[in-house]
Parts: structure tokens; C-alpha cells; sequence
């Protein structure tokens, strides 16, 4: 077992991890946070997307070992004092979910496309979200959501 | 997945000593491959080594001889560096289409160079800007011309305890320009059916001074495109030339067939994408 300390959502924790956990694993299995989900496994789908230093990254291609005073956001971490973020809503006001599995990352990736580019074009948001994948909603109430997002947080 | 064990060096004497042990001792930068293979038991470890926190791995920065990319470097860096924007066109070009945003973010170059897939993205436009690979082990260190580097279908010549430290690409003057395509059936996140990396260098009346075009997924290992860079320097640049250019690049490609496409649709994608790549490289060159 390898000992780190990583911050989660703001918070500091102090594990022991396995070398062959990954941070998706950890996350939902050790520290219970568990609206980061787990489709694929391997990188293709985006359902497990978290922030690491303020980047996104697939977290079930990351192992929990290398995190070591690393600062990661998680979906539960996007709301703050139990107010949802414009992403949020946005994402309720336009019906841009179905089932929502793939929410949650849908959710971070646009959270990280809004804080780099704070009115992206229609074109940058299908390209920097095409690691998420979504099985229902046909990806155009996604694209909507994410453009009301952006016009909220522009003011 | 299996057990290993895992170590993370802040220095380069460090990693190598960890390298030098006995048992399969393997890096991982982005773990963007390395994680999902040992998962699926396509390749095993005794020892996992992150390396991204070394600091000679991290480098990006134009020296005197050319720019130099750290192996760790990731992609996203990489893709927005200016002097890649500006004088690397192709390796921008790739930077940005291997996988998705969060793979970009994460995967380095040396790790899409070392897993050395046929289809490796990045890897065309590094052979067409003359890479070499500064290589480094516990007894010293090396210099491989990058088209020398590869051995095989994920594999490469690098040595038990040998590990890639950083790429070197030459001065690229503004004469020259580089240009990376590749063919998916869709608009993101698929592996590369043919991929081409050119690199063209003018001089006065537009003659052909230098030019290079490498290809991927079209053999075993990226390959150079010989003969048609020979079509290419030496003569007027016209878009005559481009063609017979793009016809001869074909005889490098020997695909095979599979699900991504056959082996005659890759070797049409081929010269369509050297003619086009070689389009892009006059055309930034000019612009
Ligand atoms: C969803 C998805 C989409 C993808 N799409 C593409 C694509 O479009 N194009 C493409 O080319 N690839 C693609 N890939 C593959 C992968 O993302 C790239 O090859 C990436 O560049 C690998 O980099 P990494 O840092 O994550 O490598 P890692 O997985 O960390 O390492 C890869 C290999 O290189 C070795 N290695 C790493 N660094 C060194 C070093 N310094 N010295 C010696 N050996 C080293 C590792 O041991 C390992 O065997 C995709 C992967 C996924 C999961
Ligand atoms: S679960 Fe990680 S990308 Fe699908
Ligand atoms: S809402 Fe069901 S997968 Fe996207």
C-alpha cells in the first residue's frame, strides 16, 4: 500500500491505496463519492470525467497512487453550499439529460470548457466534449445547455 | 487489475536506478495505454514508474538546436505551446486529435511515441520535422534517430533499463512548414485508418529543398515516404508535382485489411492525404 494525501472537493484526505487502484475506484469505493460513474472503464465514454489541478481527465485511466498533492473536483464538488452551479441548471432547464449516467461528466467537462473559453462556439463545445458520450438525448439539448451555461455565467 | 508495485522519482538518477532492476519495470506518464493494458493483460508490470515528475521530462522549450519536448509532456501543452503553433504545424495538428480533451490533458508525447502503435498520431509529424530520440539509462545515454526507433507493432528498439528522456526536433526555419492529417469515419476519438505527416522547405523559386512525409497505419511501424520526398526535392513545387508526390507514396504503404478499411481504400486515403498535407505546408508557408 502506498500512503497519499489528495485533496478531494476542497477537502484533505490521507489514504493507503493499492498501486493498482484507480482514482474512478477510490473515489466511489473508498471515499463514497459516487457520482463519478463508471461506464467503459478504458477512456471512451467520459462518465468517470473529474478535474486533476483544474484539467479534466478520465479518472479510470488514472491510479489513485500518483495523486499525491493533487487537488481533484468531482461532480459533487461543482455545486457549491448546496446551490447548483449555471451548469446545473442549465442542464435541467434544457432537458439535457435522460437517464443522466453520463451527466456527471458531462457536467465537469462543461464546467472546465466554460472556465477556459467563457463563450465558446458551437463547433468547440461538440469537439472538447466529444470524450463524453451520451446514449440518449441525441447531444443537440446537451450543446444547448452548455450555451445557456455560458450566457449565465457571462452575466 | 494485477499487482505491481509503483514508485514516483522527482529525479532522472532516480528513475533510472528503478529501471535498472530486475523484472518488467514500466513507465507511465497519462496512463492513457499503459493503464487499460494492464487491466486487460495485454502487457504486465512488476513495477509501475510514474515519471511525470522529473523535471527533464517536463521540458518544452526552444534551445539553440531545435525544440525540445520532455516524454511527460502532456498533449494539451504541447497542442497550445506558440513555437509548436507557429513552426510545428503538424505536430500541433496531432497533439490535438489524439483521443478526447481529457486524454489530451493527461497522455504525453513520449507516452504516444513508446506505446508505438502503427496508428500513433504524433508520430508522422515528429518523423516529418527529423526527431531524434534522447534516450537515458543507468549507464549512460543515447541518441536515436526517431525513424530509427521502431521495432514493431508496440514496440520499439529501446533497451531493458533504457527509458525515452525527450524529443529533439531541428530549428524549423520559416521557409519550412508541416502538416498532419489523418482519416476517421467520424469526427473524434477513433484510431487514425491512415494517417500523414508532411513537411515541405522552399527556397527561391519555389524549389523543393527539403521534404519529408511519414505515414501511419499503413505497416507495422510509421514509416517514411522515401521516395516520394525524392520525387519532391530538387524541383519546382506545382501542383503536378504534388500529385506524382502523392502517387509515389503510396509504394511505402503496405496495409492490411481490417475493420477500419482496406487495404486499397488506405492506400487511396494515402494519396489523397499526402496531397492534401503537402497543400497544408505550402500553404502555411506562404501564408
Ligand atoms: C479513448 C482513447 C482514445 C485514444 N485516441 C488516440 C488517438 O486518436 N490517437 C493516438 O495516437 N492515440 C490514441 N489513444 C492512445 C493513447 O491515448 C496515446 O497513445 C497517448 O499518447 C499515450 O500517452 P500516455 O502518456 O497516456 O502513455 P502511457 O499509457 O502512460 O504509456 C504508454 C506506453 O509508453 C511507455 N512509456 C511512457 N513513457 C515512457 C518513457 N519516458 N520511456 C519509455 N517508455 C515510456 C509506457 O510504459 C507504456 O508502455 C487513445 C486512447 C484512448 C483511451
Ligand atoms: S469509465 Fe472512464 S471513460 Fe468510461
Ligand atoms: S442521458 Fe442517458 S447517457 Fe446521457
Amino acid at each position: 500500500m502506498k500512503h497519499i494525501s489528495m485533496t478531494v472537493n476542497g477537502d484533505n484526505h490521507e489514504l493507503l491505496v493499492d498501486p493498482s487502484w484507480t482514482l474512478l475506484e477510490t473515489l466511489r469505493d473508498h471515499l463514497r463519492l459516487t457520482g463519478t460513474k463508471e461506464g467503459c472503464s478504458n477512456g471512451n465514454c467520459g462518465a468517470c470525467t473529474v478535474m486533476i489541478n483544474g484539467r479534466t481527465a478520465n479518472a479510470c485511466l488514472v491510479l489513485a497512487a500518483e495523486m499525491g498533492g493533487n487537488e481533484i473536483t468531482t461532480i459533487e464538488g461543482i455545486a457549491t453550499q448546496g446551490k447548483l452551479n449555471p451548469v446545473q441548471e442549465a442542464f435541467i432547464k434544457d432537458g439535457a439529460l435522460q437517464c443522466g449516467f453520463c451527466t456527471p461528466g458531462f457536467i465537469v467537462s462543461t464546467t472546465a470548457l466554460l472556465q477556459r473559453d467563457p463563450d465558446p462556439s458551437e463547433v468547440e463545445i461538440r469537439t472538447r466534449l466529444a470524450g463524453n458520450l451520451c446514449r440518449c438525448t441525441g447531444y443537440d439539448k446537451i450543446v444547448m445547455a452548455v450555451e445557456d451555461a455560458a450566457a449565465m455565467l457571462r452575466g | 487489475m494485477p499487482d505491481f508495485d509503483f514508485a514516483q522519482p522527482t529525479s532522472l538518477n532516480e528513475a533510472l536506478e528503478l529501471f535498472a532492476a530486475e523484472g518488467e519495470v514500466r513507465a507511465l506518464v497519462g496512463g492513457t495505454d499503459i493503464v487499460d493494458q494492464l487491466k486487460t493483460g495485454r502487457r504486465n508490470a512488476d513495477m509501475v514508474v510514474d515519471v511525470k515528475r522529473i523535471p527533464e521530462l517536463q521540458r518544452l522549450e526552444v534551445a539553440a538546436d531545435g525544440l525540445h519536448v520532455g516524454a511527460a509532456r502532456n498533449l494539451t501543452d504541447i497542442g497550445e505551446f506558440p513555437a509548436v503553433r507557429a513552426d510545428y504545424g503538424g505536430l500541433a495538428d496531432s497533439s490535438v486529435l489524439v483521443g478526447s480533451w481529457q486524454i489530451q490533458n493527461r497522455a504525453g508525447l513520449g507516452g504516444n511515441v513508446c506505446n508505438a502503435a502503427p496508428s500513433g498520431d504524433t508520430i508522422p509529424a515528429l518523423l516529418s520535422h527529423d526527431t531524434t530520440a534522447i534516450v537515458a539509462s543507468s549507464t549512460g545515454r543515447r541518441e536515436i534517430a526517431l525513424s530509427d526507433f521502431f521495432a514493431g507493432p508496440g514496440q520499439t528498439v529501446l533497451q531493458k533499463g533504457e527509458i525515452l528522456v525527450e524529443l529533439v526536433l531541428p530549428p524549423s526555419p520559416d521557409n519550412g512548414a508541416s502538416s498532419y492529417l489523418r482519416f476517421i469515419p467520424r469526427n473524434e476519438m477513433d484510431i487514425a485508418v491512415v494517417g500523414v505527416g508532411s513537411y515541405l522547405q522552399l527556397g527561391s523559386g519555389n524549389i523543393v529543398e527539403k521534404a519529408r512525409i511519414a505515414l501511419a497505419s499503413v505497416a507495422p511501424t510509421p514509416v517514411r515516404a522515401r521516395a516520394a520526398e525524392e520525387v519532391l526535392e530538387g524541383n519546382v513545387l506545382t501542383d503536378d508535382l504534388i500529385e506524382s508526390a502523392a502517387v509515389t507514396a503510396v509504394e511505402a504503404a503496405t496495409p492490411i485489411t481490417d475493420v477500419r478499411g482496406s487495404a486499397e481504400y488506405r492506400r487511396e486515403l494515402v494519396k489523397v492525404l499526402t496531397r492534401r498535407t503537402l497543400g497544408i505546408c505550402r500553404d502555411r508557408i506562404n501564408g
